[in-house]
């Protein structure tokens, strides 16, 4: 069950994430903890909510990023959410001794089997981009299920079966669709704009693919502003900067 | 990585239990060492005990430490797993060689295959457990040759820097016992100083520009982090105590696992009787002592690929 499927799935059900559209206002990560705290992975435990060092599971975690772009010109701030990026060669089903760790041939969701997991926490060494995240209180693995029980529910209206994060991102930074078929929406949305995958490096073949941000077409007009010239040789500020300099 | 005790105290106590029982197999079916029933009984227990403790221990970090009998079924991908089908496997000889051995006096014949099967069995576990490191991409100081070495090196010198101690308590340690301990002690020296030399001058094999994508626009830095308080991911991956003294634990690595017991086990070589006994009693404590802050240091300083989202520029 641990090992990947032997056959790729047929589909590759992912999200996009559009660096440029993202304002970081956290609704995903909220929806997401509100949705799934109810969901597969029931309850999503928060610790200490309301004192002084509140900890909890949370399967969307929204970074903010300062882009040094190094030729002297304003930084570029870019807000970065981050979480299971449902990969094609996963190495957390892969170490998983159990086999609660697994990845689905139907659509290539990476699951995990709370009755299954016994708590050995290597799956999250296993995942370079940190998606998986410990339940101490229940002593299990929790993950992302690209809201599994949203996407298939015949219970909710055709247009909510998205995952919540995407049904509520205000300003529609985040997208979700079947990226092994190239005539999706979400496929030539990656072809338009570049779509990529995180550290490739580490060899997991990511689903989720991200969308850079777009050119500033201002970032290098943004010199400062020079303040006006008062000539001292005449007209009014000319005279006010002589009344003034005294 | 954030060090657990459960993990370091399994990791090096079942090292050194499958270190001790690798050594008495192979010598007692070499005939090295005599099949005398109180010497087998220490030498066992001491040796399956030190391998359940550290079994026992390593479920203590489990969410659900009962359903730890389902970790055996997943061996085809999981080196955990594997991990876990050798461990139980290799009682099976260790068993007999300890049947034979306590009960009817005697290494040799169908035993003499028991024991074999019984350092095989310890070999490949010890390499299992290093295995489950080492094959952890996210963690590239970890991803490397020289991790299952290490484990195999060390199980080695902590067993048979033991093996010779139990042995001189019971006046059958010989120049090949003492002189496996001080060959073993050089050759884990070599190995743990590779490593070291690979990690100190291994190129970072992914930044924060790879992880975010965002190489291309310039350098990235955290502008602001995703929550207020630390969460799993710092706490478990995040770990930066013993990174800032490495240095200083890494000397007194050499000192405790190499040098002392080095020393001594060269003192028994030397000597005989009380002054020698004390020497291999001493040489185990250090090394004993040693290779926890060895595998201490082995978590610790190992950098995990999302701290590469948190602030951290390479690993």
């Amino acid at each position: 069950m641990t090992s990947p499927p032997a056959t790729p799935p047929a589909k590759k059900l992912g999200l996009v994430i559009d660096l440029d559209t993202c304002v970081g206002c956290h609704a995903c990560a909220v929806h997401c903890k509100e949705w799934n705290t109810g969901g597969y992975h029931a309850p999503l435990t928060d610790l200490d909510a309301y004192g002084a060092e509140p900890d909890g599971v949370w399967f969307n975690r929204i970074h903010s990023y300062d882009v040094d772009t190094g030729n002297g010109g304003p930084s570029q701030t870019v807000n970065f959410p981050r979480s299971c990026l449902h990969c094609d060669d996963a190495p957390c089903v892969t170490v998983c001794p159990t086999g609660a760790s697994y990845k689905r041939t139907e659509d290539g969701i990476v699951l995990v089997d709370e009755d299954m997991c016994i708590g050995c926490k290597l799956c999250s060494w296993a995942c370079a981009y940190g998606a998986r995240e410990f339940d101490v209180d229940v002593g299990v693995m929790k993950k992302c299920t690209l809201c599994v029980d949203r996407i298939y529910n015949e219970t909710l209206d055709e247009e909510d079966r998205l995952p919540a994060c995407v049904s509520t991102c205000p300003v529609s930074a985040r997208h979700f669709g079947d990226l092994a078929d190239p005539e999706s929406d979400v496929s030539k949305l990656v072809a338009a704009r570049g779509g990529y995958d995180l550290m490739p490096e580490m060899e997991c073949a990511p689903t989720n693919k991200y969308l850079p941000p777009r050119e500033k077409r201002d970032r290098f007009s943004a010199a400062p502003i020079e303040l006006e010239t008062a000539s001292p040789e005449g007209g009014f500020l000319g005279w006010l900067d002589r009344v003034l300099s005294d | 990585m954030h060090p657990a005790y459960s993990i370091i105290f399994f990791t090096t106590a079942s090292g050194l239990g499958y270190g001790l029982l690798t050594i008495a197999s192979v010598f007692l079916l070499l005939g090295l060492i005599p099949a005398e029933r109180w010497y087998g009984v220490t030498v066992m227990v001491l040796g399956g005990g030190l391998v359940a403790a550290g079994l026992l221990s390593s479920t203590f970090h489990l969410g659900h430490p009962e359903r730890a009998w389902r970790a055996v079924s997943q061996w085809r991908s999981s080196w955990l797993s594997r991990e876990g089908v050798m461990a139980i496997l290799t009682y099976i000889p260790v068993g007999l060689v300890a049947l034979g051995w306590v009960i009817f006096e005697t290494g040799s014949g169908l035993w003499g295959i028991a024991a074999l099967f019984s350092a095989l069995g310890s070999v490949v576990t010890v390499y299992c457990t290093g295995m489950i490191y080492a094959s952890i991409r996210a963690i590239p100081r970890w991803y490397s040759p020289w991790v299952p070495i290490n484990y195999l090196a060390l199980a080695l010198a902590t067993g048979a820097v033991w093996f010779d101690m139990v042995s001189r308590l019971f006046d059958v340690a010989s120049v090949f016992s003492a002189g496996l301990a001080a060959v073993s002690l050089i050759l884990a020296w070599g190995c743990k100083s590779a490593y070291w030399r690979s990690i100190d001058t291994a190129v970072p094999v992914a930044t924060a520009e790879s992880a975010t994508g965002l190489g291309a626009l310039g350098t990235v830095r955290v502008l602001e982090q995703p929550h207020t308080s630390s969460n799993y991911l710092q706490k478990e991956m995040g770990f930066k105590v013993a990174r800032k003294h490495a240095q200083k634990l890494r000397k007194l690595t050499r000192l405790l696992v190499f040098m002392v017991p080095f020393v001594l086990v060269l003192v028994t070589l030397g000597t005989d009787g009380t002054l020698a006994r004390i020497a291999a009693v001493l040489a185990s404590l250090s090394v004993a002592v040693g290779v926890v802050v060895e595998r201490w240091l082995f978590f610790a300083e190992a950098q995990h690929a999302v701290t590469l989202y948190y602030g951290n520029s390479s690993v």
